[in-house]
């Protein structure tokens, strides 16, 4: 902020120009943004923005400045802004990734950045899509633990090993980055999608689940774990890099195992 | 709560108006039409791994026997696959290449089809014209195979060959 505020005193004296702001290398970019809105036009188009950034800015910090600063009609989803919450994804030069995890200065910054909606989700206003398909999915594989015995009086006890059998799969923080940068899904979204197959293989794997035979009828389906093509954009895209296509890989061996 | 008591959302037929926790606003492209169980997706993704091991071994020696063996390329003519057709080890091998490949190739474009058609009219008549072809070609290749004759005879007279014996 501006040096003419009175500062607390210090204890130590620094020399003008340490620990301030301005040290902190800036540069300008092009930020080039998707921009949709139904209810002027049903066409979408690109908008360029100039701006001013600092080293430690990220793509979101640039879409807030030019919503709280230049254009306050620029529409986005974002909850805690660090990576947790999921919902950020978008796609960023051509890639999915979270507008909170994405560092300016690791991107070209000689060239307009481009930002667009995540693909394959019907896009309602500029970034935000419908997520309901992809949700929907979710749902259909039961992401919650279901046992037959007697419930216990305390909590479920599970060995290290078993538990270390589903850990990369608990990190899934439901952003569809990989799901919308899937090719069979782009086509006609039918397809149950790497997201659904990673939280259905969380509980697959658990050793205190009993549904797992259930997940994976539901998953030999048509649009289930088939359909996958290995193309790894799903690991690509994951922000919490889960190895999305190793685990439908499992998916399907589990399915094949378990039919022969 | 126990797993008998627990339904997936998929066992209502109407995906997006069958489950409680759902607002019923999927647009409607996104619906699956039905849920189609059975383990059809699954035999022809097996399939395509086995067809393909087995197809290596099958093409890789019928390329050695045909292009490397004794004079190679320059022993095959008419002679050299008839041959090979009087053999009943041959028949059986290119017998099997013809199948798993047409099979194999067929599975392929089948799913090419499904992954890239987006009209349900088109991605059925794409495939009812491959399954017409790869139909056409089995069979034809079949009878090739096994009805294969090197000297024809036609109307007591030997067409004109000069390999087979007089």
């Amino acid at each position: 902020m501006s040096a003419e505020l009175a500062e607390p005193a210090s204890k130590i004296e620094l020399p003008a120009g340490v620990g301030g702001g301005g040290e902190i290398p800036t540069f300008d970019i092009t930020l080039r943004v998707r921009r949709y809105n139904p209810e002027v036009s049903e066409e979408a188009r690109w908008d360029d923005f100039k701006l001013t950034m600092y080293g430690t800015d990220r793509v979101l910090d640039a879409l807030h400045k030019i919503k709280w600063e230049v254009d306050g009609s620029v529409s986005f989803r974002r909850s805690c802004a660090h990576g947790v919450c999921g919902s950020d994804a978008m796609r960023i030069n051509g890639r999915n990734r979270l507008a909170c995890k994405t560092l300016l200065k690791d991107l070209d910054t000689s060239k307009p950045i481009t930002v667009e909606p995540i693909k394959g989700l019907p896009v309602e206003k500029d970034l935000i899509v419908d997520m309901e398909p992809f949700f929907q999915s979710f749902r259909e594989v039961m992401p919650f633990l279901i046992n037959k015995g007697h419930e216990p009086t305390k909590e479920r006890l599970q060995s290290a090993e078993d538990r270390e059998r589903f850990d990369d799969t608990t990190k899934c923080i439901l952003c569809a980055a990989c799901t919308s940068s899937c090719p069979v899904f782009w086509t006609d979204g039918q397809y149950f999608g790497p997201a659904a197959i990673v939280n259905a293989h969380r509980f697959i794997f658990d050793s205190r689940d009993d549904a797992g035979d259930m997940r994976l009828e539901i998953l030999n389906d048509k649009e289930g774990v088939w359909r996958c093509r290995t193309t790894f954009n799903c690991s690509e895209a994951c922000p919490r890099g889960i190895q999305v296509t190793q685990a439908i890989a499992e998916v399907k061996q589990a399915i094949l195992s378990r039919k022969i | 709560m126990t797993a008998t008591q627990i339904q997936s959302p998929r066992s209502g037929n109407d995906r997006g108006q069958s489950s409680s926790g759902d607002s019923g606003r999927i647009a409607p492209q996104y619906r699956r039409n039905g849920s189609a169980r059975g383990n059809f997706e699954m035999l022809a993704w097996l399939f395509m791994r086995l067809s393909g091991v087995v197809l290596v071994v099958l093409i890789f020696g019928h390329l050695f026997v045909n292009l490397l063996v004794g004079e190679g390329i320059h022993a095959i003519d008419f002679g050299f696959v008839a041959g090979k057709w009087a053999d009943p080890f041959w028949q059986f091998w290119d017998l099997a290449m013809l199948w798993l490949a047409m099979l194999h190739g067929t599975n392929g474009v089948r799913t090419i089809i499904n992954d890239y058609a987006e009209k349900d009219s088109t991605r059925f008549w794409l495939k009812m014209v491959l399954y017409a072809a790869t139909t056409v070609i089995i069979i034809l290749g079949t009878l090739v195979i096994f009805t294969f004759n090197p000297c024809p005879v036609v109307d007591g007279v030997q067409l004109p060959g000069g390999f087979c014996p007089a």
